[in-house]
Order: structure tokens, then C-alpha cells, then sequence
């Protein structure tokens, strides 16, 4: 069975119905992308998974078991891991303080101080930017603060909301290069994201969501030679 | 700071031997002060004993404010429910005389179930809806106690509860005075040590709470409550664990003041005492212990100083009255307020991560 499993997936908000009954699945060790435009259900989707959001039909499976219905407190302690859209950084605590919130729900004192040290190395601008309080950091060391953060605690799963929003080019790249790393260190990701080119060039299969639904999905090759694909999401024209 | 004092400080701060001596030595001061302010009357020991209480009341709330970021305007109902339950175990209405040892846990374990009763409702509030509906509570509170006379009568309704027990151990009473040893020792002064004995108890499991992991907790959950639970924190449980504790402390100080008192009613838990804790708090400095011990102090001395300054300093410059003490009393108070917060926005010690923040704002 696949890490994740997600069937018939429907989240409404009061009448409006944001995600109309979707599959996916993940394996374990794959990097998985959900890609569509603004409003298409994206976000919605990756918050039932994570116990952020009520699902108001369908099932989530986890490891095997049941998850929808859990607190997400519960499922980030099993290692479902959201970091959310815009980042969701401690403002006012320092970048290590921000860290170590990542490891809160762990007791192995001194593999979390292993793991603190790892985070400075993968990152050197954290290293640079310690003691600093986080909400003054650049959006781009935000979104790695909060990559770093959701890392120190171990994640099986990590969901990743979009984390190319609002950052200048080059620091996607970036922060693309280090999704890659992570994902080759062997972290699972679910990587929801608008920038349809550069999700699909990093991950090894993609789904499509279109308001709401699911429409297109397989490997991030073929997606990326997908004509209608091409068009929608990538701004080419096909003739 | 600067000079010498800077470098007694930093002579603190590097020996613990100096350290050792100076919390004794601020320890002998703090037990030796009430018979100092005896000699300037009585009425200046009782007024720094409702200090204490006041301090007691912001260092409860600031558990909920200034930890966990929950803006509480009905903070009195806590301090309320502790001295209602204290009246009614230990006066003649009810003709139930328990031991204050018995009544002030149960006092704090009552606020803290109302803490839960208001946490739990406002879960999904913040800021200004939270302080709204808090403040509400708080009045419910207040208009209960002034209701709950008929049909069956257990506050007493407005007339309050008289005649309430002072604490007691045995044949020693805390409302007596006696001399020991030829030294005269007032009923106040003995309240004073155990209000300080609350007090330090207080700080010291404040300070624990906060260099804890529910510490660290309540600050996540105060910056961002979406990640804090992705950080696989029980948001639901802590903020209720926020309200209970910090109601708990409000307990024991109401128990405390319905038996310093001796009477209670309705009237002293108004919403203008809600306020006030929450302007010791803020002005202190939110999330800083000796902040908020600081502001209690000040926000509790100063208008008694001014109630007994600004009558004779009129007469003195102008020979007669020109404002009503009263009113010039508060007039300073209030100005006095609204300079601190120009010009010490994070409060007169503002907690660590509130300096660096406003540090970081200025360009």
C-alpha cells in the first residue's frame, strides 16, 4: 500500500464545494506534484490530508491507516508534515528558536541537536541568521526556515504548499535545488504548486487539478510533453 | 544602565557567590519592609498587601496574555469565583467555616474550570473577538454574583458577604495583631509575608512554565496557530491549559483578598479592574515576568502615592483646592500612561522577543 492514499476526497466550505471527490496516492520515496491554477483546490486538498481541514467525503489513508478524522497535531507527531502557504514562520522568535519549534514533538535531545546542526549546514543562511528573529528574514530564508523547521522533526511525509510563492526567480531555483536534496535523502513529498514547469521537472509523477478535480496525472515527463499541459500551464503555444 | 550600576550587574552576573548574597540580601529587605512602611501607618501596609494581590493578578494573566497570546479583558471573574468560593466556605452565610488551606486550592481549582468554560467556546478567536466575548464573560460573571440572591440565595445579590474569616492556623489568626518578643506585629504585616510567600511561589513556577516545553508551546501558538499544530502541537489542549493556569493564579488571589477584606461584594470586581490588570501587564511589558512585576507595582503605588501628594502640593503652590483630588489624581495617572507607551512601547521591560522585535522594526 501507498504512504499516502487519498480516494474520493471532498472538501466543502459551507455550499461551495472546493475539492469534488479526488484520488492520489503517493509511495513511499517519491517526489509527487499537484499542480493547477489559483482556486483550483489545491491548498484545500493538502490541508484535509493533513487534518487541517474536515473532509466531507472520501478517505485518507496513512501509513495503512485511517487518518482522516485526526487532529493534525497527531499526524504531524506520525510524520505527516504541512508546511503551509506563506511559510507560517514564528515572526518574532530567532531562526533557531524556530528550529528547534520543529522538533517540539520529539525527546531525542541529542539527535534533534544532530539534526539543528544539519539544518545549519544544508542552509547556510539560517547559520548566518541564528539569532536573528525570523520575521525579518528575506522571503526566500523564510521559506527555508520553514523547510528546515518541518525537517527537524522528522517528517515521513512532508506536503509542501507552494513554496515558490512570491519569491524572486532565482531564489525558486533555490529553493527547488533543495527540494531535490531533501527528496534524495529519501523525505516522501507532496509538493502543491502553480509553477507547473519547475514542479514537474523535480518531481517523478504529477497530478492535474482543475477546479476541483483531478484531470490529468502520471509521470512528470509525459505531463511535461502534454500538449494541453503545455498550453494551460506552461504558456507555450502548440500548433 | 550605566557606571557603577552596570558594573554590579555584570559582577552579579559573572559570580554566583554574588548572586547567592544578593537574593538574600533583597530576601532580609523584602522581609524586613512592612516594618518599615508600618512606621508611615498601617493603611500604606495594606495598601502594598493589595498590591501583592495585583501583582499576583498580572502575573496570572500574563500567562494567558503575554504567554499565550490571548487577549483577556474578563480577567476578574477569575479573581471573583476565587474570593466567592473563599466567602462562602468561610463566613457566617452559609455558617461553613473550612481552613483557608482547604478553601484556596479548591478556590483555584473553580477558576480554573471557569478558565476552561470561557477557553473552550473562544477556541477559534483571536484578538479583538477574543477580547470582545472575554469581556462579556467577565460581566456575566459580575451580574451573576449581583443576581444570585433569589430564588435561592447564594451570593447575597449586591449587599456582598460580610463577616469573612480571616485566614487562621490553630489559635494563630492572620487579622490580629500581637506582640512578639516586644515586637508589634499587625494583622496586615503577617498577610504581608504570606501574600509575598504566594508571591515567590508564583514567580518561580511563571518562570519554570515559561523556560518549559508548554512554555515554548504557548509562544508557537501565540506566532502562528496553523504551524504551531503542523509542528504537532495540541493548539486545543494548550490554550485551554493557558486560560486554566492563568485563571488558577486569579483564584488564589480572590481567595486571598475576600480574607484580607473580610467583606465582598459585586462592586470590586468591575470591569475597570480587568482593564487595569491588563494595563499593568501591557505596560510592564507582556511575556517579561519582572515586567509585569514592575508594572503591578507601579500601577498599584502611584495613584495611592498621588491620593496622598496631590491635596497638600495644591495647597502648598496655590493656598487652596483647584481640582478635586480625585480627579487630578487619575488625570496624572492616565498621562502618565499614555507617556510610558510613547515612549517605552513594549512596556517599561519589555520580554526579549518584544525588544528584538521593535529593535528590528526601527530602520
Amino acid at each position: 500500500m501507498s504512504l499516502l492514499e487519498v480516494r474520493g476526497l471532498q472538501v466543502h466550505y459551507g455550499g461551495i464545494r472546493a475539492v469534488k471527490g479526488i484520488d492520489l496516492h503517493v509511495d513511499q520515496g517519491e517526489l509527487v506534484c499537484l499542480i493547477g491554477a489559483n482556486g483550483a483546490g489545491k491548498t484545500s486538498t493538502l490541508k484535509a490530508i493533513c487534518g487541517l481541514l474536515p473532509a466531507a467525503a472520501g478517505s485518507v489513508h496513512y501509513q495503512g491507516g485511517p487518518a482522516s478524522g485526526l487532529p493534525a497535531f497527531r499526524l504531524a507527531r506520525a510524520g505527516l508534515v504541512l508546511v503551509p502557504e506563506g511559510r507560517g514562520i514564528f515572526g518574532q522568535l530567532s531562526v533557531e528558536e524556530n528550529l528547534a519549534m520543529g522538533a517540539f514533538a520529539r525527546e531525542d535531545r541529542a539527535a534533534v541537536a544532530r539534526d539543528l546542526a544539519r539544518m545549519f549546514a544544508l542552509f547556510p543562511r539560517l547559520a548566518e541568521r541564528r539569532t536573528q528573529s525570523a520575521g525579518t528574514l528575506s522571503g526566500g530564508e523564510q521559506q527555508m526556515l520553514a523547510l528546515g523547521r518541518a525537517l527537524m522533526s522528522r517528517p515521513k511525509l512532508l506536503l509542501l504548499d507552494e513554496p515558490s510563492m512570491g519569491l524572486a526567480p532565482l531564489m525558486v531555483a533555490k529553493i527547488f535545488a533543495v527540494v531535490r536534496e531533501i527528496a534524495a535523502e529519501g523525505v516522501t513529498i507532496l509538493l502543491v504548486e502553480q509553477n507547473a514547469r519547475m514542479a514537474l521537472e523535480a518531481a517523478g509523477r504529477g497530478y492535474v487539478m482543475e477546479s476541483g478535480t483531478i484531470t490529468l496525472s502520471g509521470p512528470a515527463t509525459e505531463l511535461l510533453d502534454n500538449p494541453a499541459v503545455r498550453t494551460a500551464y506552461l504558456g507555450e503555444e502548440t500548433s | 544602565m550605566s557606571g557603577e550600576a552596570g558594573g554590579i550587574v555584570a559582577r552579579l552576573r559573572s559570580s554566583p557567590a554574588a548572586r547567592r548574597v544578593a537574593v538574600l540580601v533583597i530576601a532580609l529587605v523584602l522581609i524586613a519592609l512592612p516594618f518599615a512602611i508600618t512606621q508611615a501607618g498601617t493603611a500604606w501596609v495594606r495598601i502594598t498587601n493589595l498590591a501583592l494581590l495585583f501583582t499576583l493578578l498580572a502575573l496570572g494573566l500574563n500567562v494567558v496574555v503575554g504567554f499565550a497570546g490571548l487577549l483577556d479583558l474578563g480577567y476578574v471573574a477569575f479573581y471573583a469565583v476565587g474570593a466567592y468560593v473563599y466567602a462562602l466556605l468561610a463566613s457566617p452565610h452559609f455558617g461553613l467555616s473550612l481552613p483557608f488551606w482547604v478553601i484556596l486550592p479548591i478556590g483555584a481549582l473553580v477558576a480554573a474550570l471557569f478558565g476552561v468554560l470561557l477557553g473552550a467556546p473562544t477556541l477559534k478567536l483571536r484578538g479583538d473577538y477574543l477580547a470582545i466575548v472575554t469581556l462579556g464573560f467577565g460581566e456575566i460573571v459580575r451580574i451573576f454574583l449581583n443576581n444570585l440572591s433569589r430564588p435561592v440565595n447564594i451570593t447575597n445579590g449586591p449587599q456582598g458577604i460580610a463577616r469573612i474569616e480571616p485566614f487562621s492556623i490553630g489559635g494563630f489568626s492572620f487579622s490580629q495583631n500581637e506582640s512578639i518578643l516586644g515586637v508589634m506585629i499587625s494583622g496586615p504585616m503577617k498577610y504581608y509575608w504570606l501574600l509575598l510567600a504566594v508571591l515567590v511561589l508564583v514567580i518561580v513556577i511563571t518562570l519554570r512554565l515559561q523556560n518549559s516545553r508548554i512554555g515554548r508551546a504557548w509562544e508557537a501558538v501565540r506566532e502562528d496557530e496553523t504551524a504551531a499544530r503542523a509542528m504537532g502541537i495540541d493548539t486545543v489542549k494548550i490554550k485551554l491549559l493557558a486560560f486554566a493556569m492563568g485563571a488558577s493564579f486569579g483564584g488564589v488571589a480572590g481567595g486571598m483578598f475576600a480574607a484580607i477584606q473580610g467583606f465582598i461584594s459585586p462592586e470590586s470586581f468591575v470591569l475597570v479592574e480587568s482593564i487595569m490588570v491588563v494595563a499593568m501587564v501591557v505596560l510592564g511589558g507582556m511575556g517579561n515576568v519582572g515586567g509585569v512585576i514592575l508594572g503591578a507595582l507601579l500601577l498599584s503605588f502611584v495613584p495611592e502615592f498621588l491620593r496622598y501628594t496631590v491635596e497638600p502640593l495644591q495647597k502648598a503652590a496655590f493656598g487652596r483646592m483647584i481640582v478635586e483630588p480625585e480627579v487630578l489624581r487619575m488625570l496624572i495617572f492616565g498621562f502618565a500612561l499614555v507617556l510610558i507607551m510613547r515612549f517605552r512601547p513594549a512596556g517599561l521591560l519589555p520580554s526579549a522577543v518584544r525588544k528584538r522585535e521593535l529593535a528590528e522594526i526601527k530602520p
